[in-house]
């Protein structure tokens, strides 16, 4: 059983609905969820002047109709779902602990930013930061997945620590930039800069990419790890794009950020 | 219409008129304490309650350019402190540096009055008035930085004394400040032009001025005196945070020679033990000078746990700091007048020198003989935000929190001092002269800090509970220029308070001495420079007192 959520009205300016989540409605009626708050701007309304709520409030939530302009869809959610069936707006998945969003469209920038647990599966493509900290926080994500499966935008996992962030297609700049640890695979193309900054953590991508001066080329080799990350996203959608020659074949390791602590690496899939 | 108010049944603390805990009615008519009202006044019933005068900040940073890059470098630090507008007053942003609006505000919402911005360099005086204009409620004033002024170090090497007299006087006039401040006297000449360099002993020359940081200080002192500037030179000594700087410090406060001046954050400066090693709690030697010189008023800038952000004038001691934590940071030039460093920092129980700065502080007020003369700061927000005020008297008032307190943290700074032999507690009469009669007193603000007749209704009503932190953290009433801002808890209306100012007489001639000087070495035109008196907004004059 899940909770229906229909956009009867196109929000004239972005909508910050962080109260469409599991743990918020989970137990409410259907009058309840339509009169929790949201902010239309700077004006605070209810779920109800934008979406038909059908059915009581359960733990997985679908959303229709394009949400482009709603913000913070699954705020700081902990259990349970979220099936978005077109398009969502800025901050999905805000500080999410656990549970899953889908995303069928597309996103737009700042998908997962404080996220500490928990899935986010974009099908469509997303904008920038991806799994990005806030401008001036010293840590980004700290844990969970985020899988896009079309491309996505500039400084994707910027500063991250912990957790994976997965791209089907291209990358734009700045891949990884500031990243503490963890791990972002690109299986298209990245842009320039990658890892600029970078202290630990993994970048890894089926492509040639250009190198910033301060990372050091290292070695080529077959990581054992990466062969069991990708087998384990063959199973979760990604076997269009995880080829044999991607799980057996060399990788060339670039060591960096030679500015900081020179721990972190890019792998680059040797054709 | 005169508006009147009258307060009653309260337990009245007003030290500087020897009240210490009378019930006792205080009389208001237009935003003045008077002798009677007549039976039509405004009653407030205090019983139960304690009644103060409004608590006054001697040093804080609040506003300004330097405030400003500190709230720039850490938008992240606004987004989690929302401060949201209510019927009567602004939004606004909070975290460790807030936005001019909630820093007015949240300084009210404890009891504050008044608030005096610390470090000024005379070219960012406009933005600073504008800013403080913005700071709604209290009444504040600056300081404005000439410690490291270039134009004065030629005229103090060509021993102009009288010029240099008048040059300040210039100054404070030309700027619209409260009075001087000396930060790391002589140190930017050395960094500006020296790589990494900075003063280490006040008695060195300063580069090709050929003359010493304690001479630049003894003249400064010396001038304010003959000035009659209504608080002494505010000075942040050299060595700040070095261990062993209590020569430093002691050095600096025998160069006042009996004459008064004000120590800032003397914690900061109470460090024993020897240079690059860990330093050990020199505060009995400092506090021991202040108590048998009553010359010396100071602040004692105690570190509180937690977030703060060290905002300076000293720009090595910024850098310092920056290779401890290596994290974003601002590094700048002021011109001919100054420097400038801020950064993000966190005081953490577990690291050996934050406990004892944090001790330290403590050690500073439980030893001090006179409370009139070490007041409480914590530098905001360079020791800790000042919405940590509450808790500090807490600690200060209440001995076993104190020692609950201390037994979590560091054990190794801990019994590097004597804090756990300290038993004493701050009376309610004496946190009332700490926070508010005696910064008065070494303000020269002679209607302010206190309930007598005459002086300014600025007044705070507290419900009085056990729990120190929770009562001085919300005041039932507060009272601005007879004006009940706070009602229950709660603001009832905006207020907008004045700056205030100083306006030492100073020979015209001056300028012309000055202005060559600019031309060929300042960005703006001489005739740009000093501030007009369009700027000064609400503000009141503070009388000088100069010697003949």
């Amino acid at each position: 059983m899940t909770t229906l959520l229909s956009l009867h009205s196109q929000p004239d300016v972005p909508l910050e609905a962080d109260t469409i989540s599991p743990d918020a409605i989970t137990g409410l009626s259907e009058l309840g969820i339509e009169h929790l708050q949201v902010l239309h701007g700077n004006i605070k309304a209810r779920v109800g002047d934008f979406f038909k709520v059908t059915g009581k409030g359960v733990s997985d939530i679908c959303l229709e109709g394009d949400l482009s302009k709603v913000k913070m869809i699954g705020a700081s959610m902990s259990v349970g779902s979220i099936t978005v069936e077109g398009n969502v707006g800025m901050h999905v998945g805000i500080g999410m602990s656990g549970g899953q969003i889908l995303v069928k469209g597309d996103a737009s920038d700042w998908v997962g930013p404080e996220m500490t647990g928990g899935r986010i599966i974009v099908k469509g493509n997303a904008g920038h930061m991806v799994g990005s900290a806030f401008r001036g926080q010293a840590v980004g994500i700290t844990g969970g997945e985020i899988f896009i499966h079309g491309d996505a935008k500039n400084e994707i996992g910027n500063s991250m620590r912990r957790g994976l962030i997965v791209i089907g297609g291209d990358a734009g700049d700045f891949t990884g930039v500031n990243m503490r640890a963890g791990t972002i695979i690109v299986m298209g193309k990245m842009g320039i800069r990658t890892g600029a900054g970078m202290i630990r953590g993994t970048v890894a991508c089926f492509e040639d990419a250009p190198m910033l001066p301060s990372f050091e080329y290292s070695c080529k080799y077959q990581p054992l790890f990466l062969r069991l990350y990708l087998i384990r996203l063959q199973k979760n959608g990604f076997e269009n794009k995880i080829e044999d020659r991607h799980l057996n074949g060399k990788y060339r390791r670039f060591s960096g950020d030679g500015i900081e602590l020179n721990r972190g690496e890019i792998l680059l899939y040797l054709r | 219409m005169s508006s009147e108010l009258i307060i009653v049944n309260g337990q009245v603390y007003d030290p500087a008129n020897h009240v210490d805990g009378e019930v006792k009615d205080i009389c208001v008519r237009d935003g003045k304490i008077v002798e009677s009202v007549s039976k039509s006044a405004t009653r407030i019933d205090a019983h139960g309650m304690v009644v103060m005068p409004g608590a006054i900040d001697i040093h804080c940073h609040i506003a300004g350019p330097k405030v400003n890059l500190a709230r720039k470098l850490m938008p992240e630090d606004h987004r989690l402190d929302v401060h949201p507008k209510t019927a009567v007053t602004r939004s606004g942003t909070g975290g460790i540096v807030p936005s001019t609006f909630a820093t007015g505000y949240r300084y009210c919402t404890m009891g504050y009055t008044t608030a005096m911005e610390a470090a000024v360099p005379p070219i960012t005086a406009r933005h600073v008035l504008e800013e403080l204009d913005d700071t709604p409620v209290i009444d504040k004033g600056f300081y404005v930085l000439l410690g490291n002024n270039a134009f004065l170090y030629k005229l103090l090497k060509e021993g102009r004394k009288n010029e240099f007299k008048e040059a300040i006087a210039w100054w404070v006039n030309a700027v619209h400040a409260y009075t001087v401040k000396l930060v790391n006297t002589g140190s930017d000449e050395l960094w500006k032009g020296r790589k990494n360099a900075n003063i280490t002993n006040v008695n060195e020359n300063i580069d090709h001025y050929d003359i010493t940081p304690v001479h630049v200080m003894e003249s400064f002192i010396e001038a304010a005196h003959e000035l009659g500037l209504p608080h002494p030179p505010h000075i942040h000594c050299n060595n700040l945070g070095h261990s062993g700087n209590i020569s430093t410090t002691l050095d600096t406060m025998k160069a006042a020679q009996g004459r008064r001046v004000h120590m800032a954050h003397v914690q900061f400066h109470s460090f024993g033990g020897e240079l690059n090693k860990n330093p050990v709690s020199g505060a009995r030697e400092i506090i021991d000078y202040i108590n048998d010189h009553e010359n010396i008023t100071s602040d004692v800038g105690q570190v509180m746990f937690g977030k703060a952000t060290a905002m300076t004038a000293d720009a090595p001691l910024a850098w310092m700091l920056r290779n401890v934590k290596l994290d974003k940071w601002v590094n700048a030039d002021t011109e001919c007048e100054s420097g400038c460093g801020i950064l993000p920092f966190s005081y953490q129980e577990a690291i050996y020198t934050h406990t004892l700065q944090w001790a330290m502080g403590l050690e500073l007020f439980l030893m001090s003989k006179d409370p009139w003369r070490v007041l409480m700061s914590t530098d905001h927000p360079n020791g800790g935000s000042f919405m940590n005020y509450p808790k500090l008297i807490k600690l200060l008032m209440d001995s076993a929190y104190r020692r609950e307190a201390l037994s979590h943290l560091n054990q190794k700074a801990i019994n590097k001092t004597v804090l756990s032999d300290l038993d004493r507690e701050y009376t309610l009469n004496e946190i009332a002269i700490i926070t508010r009669a005696g910064p008065a007193r070494a303000l020269g603000l002679a209607n302010k800090g206190h309930l007598g007749v005459g002086a300014d209704a600025d007044i705070t009503i507290y419900t009085e509970e056990e729990d120190r932190e929770q009562m001085f953290n919300a005041p039932r009433y507060v009272i601005k220029d007879g004006i009940t801002v706070i009602k229950d808890h709660e603001f009832a209306t905006d207020h907008r308070g004045k700056i205030l100012h100083s306006k030492p007489g100073y020979n015209e001639d001056i300028a012309g001495e000055i202005e060559p000087f600019f031309e060929d070495y300042y960005s703006v035109k001489f005739s740009n420079y000093a501030v007009s008196d369009d700027y000064l907004h609400l503000h009141e004059e503070i009388p000088t007192h100069p010697k003949s």
